[in-house]
């Protein structure tokens, strides 16, 4: 018989332990999401991330091997932000309608998420790299990380500081959007995905497709007009971090 | 739902050789989603097989971000130096633009109904 040591090692080197892992904390998650009635403590990106990170450090096992497993599931974002043509296309007419609300609100959020992050870091002693880093942080990963690189940030903190602003948003947006009263699925959907891109598209999705849609619409909406409007306020700044 | 999977994955293709040959600023997958919309609104039809297909990828979106997510512990040290500053500018931005971006949404469409109402 083998000892509990080699299957370890055997389990270690492939990409089955990790893969199942994640969808195993993925399923438990969202048991837990469901049984606690949707309540935003347990948003399952937020849990299995957690739940993973420790696992892995309990188990000194590196990210990369991790992400050898992972990867099938990583893949398939590529595939699932292409599928989000379908809901836009299934809820067009309502976009269509919403035009001149959606150009604003985008026009606000996008702006508002640049200078409300990088006033905020510099009020409290942030570094020029941190505030050029934060700058993106509400665009999608790829493009927010190009964003970065550009204006003279650090694309990996701001990979970081995307997928915790994601986190964020979709934890705390469902319950700041009842308080401030917004009753309109469309609007909630386009807010989260402005301000919290795929991951607050995600959530969005729990509140309907009408609200997912409107978030995926958020996430490419936003990632253009940040990519033209992060460089400008980088430049306005009265000093330049080098890049 | 292989056929529905295989338009997914030559338009996310096309979107990645779109960009990498223009030198767009834009992810590929988002450029194929943008083909994808045109494709549906062009055809004025959706497939059954591809609308299952969309909407069961979608609805797990939540998990399709967690690899990602896990590279935090890569690079989560990043965060520790001023960890304070970028803490406070992430919670309160995130929750400050989710703010913004309804309410100037709802403003607009209070604006628009009371136009019509009006005219």
């Amino acid at each position: 018989m083998n000892s509990i040591g080699d299957i370890w090692v055997y389990l270690a080197a492939s990409p089955l332990l990790w893969l199942g892992m994640t969808l195993a904390v993925y399923r438990a998650g969202q048991w837990l999401f469901w049984r606690s009635g949707g309540r935003a403590l347990f948003n399952p990106v937020a849990l299995a991330v957690t739940l993973l990170v420790s696992l892995l450090l309990l188990t000194g096992t590196p990210y990369t091997t991790y992400f050898s497993g992972a990867q099938f599931i990583h893949f398939l974002l590529g595939p699932a932000t292409v599928a989000l043509a379908v809901p836009l296309y299934l809820h067009w007419e309502r976009v269509r309608r919403l035009f001149l609300p959606i150009i604003a609100g985008l026009l606000a959020g996008s702006l508002t998420a640049i200078v409300s992050a990088m006033g905020i870091a510099w009020l409290l002693g942030g570094s020029p790299k941190t505030l050029l880093s934060l700058a993106p942080k509400s665009v999608t990963t790829p493009v927010a990380m190009g964003i970065a690189e550009k204006i003279g940030g650090l694309p990996s903190l701001t990979a970081v500081m995307v997928i915790v602003t994601g986190v964020i948003g979709a934890v705390a947006a469902p319950a700041l959007l009842k308080g401030l009263r917004i009753q309109d699925d469309a609007v909630k959907g386009f807010a989260i995905g402005v301000a919290a891109h795929g991951i607050g598209t995600a959530r969005a999705f729990q509140i309907s497709t009408l609200a997912g849609a409107f978030a995926g619409l958020a996430i490419g909406l936003n990632a253009l007009l940040t990519v033209l409007l992060a460089p400008l306020i980088a430049s306005l700044l009265p000093f330049r971090a080098m890049p | 739902m292989i056929g529905a999977l295989a338009i997914l994955l030559v338009l996310q293709l096309v979107g990645e050789v779109a960009v990498r040959w223009s030198g767009a600023p834009l992810p590929g997958p988002v450029v194929g989603m943008v083909l994808l919309f045109l494709a549906l609104r062009w055809r004025e039809a959706l497939p059954d097989a591809l609308r299952t297909t969309a909407e069961t990828l979608v609805s797990h979106l939540s998990l399709l971000f967690i690899p990602a997510g896990v590279g935090i512990m890569q690079y989560g040290a990043l965060l520790a130096e001023e960890w304070l500053a970028v803490v406070m500018a992430l919670v309160l931005s995130t929750l400050i633009t989710v703010a913004v971006t309804a309410l100037v949404m709802k403003a607009v469409i209070r604006h628009q109904s009371g136009a019509h109402r009006h005219e």
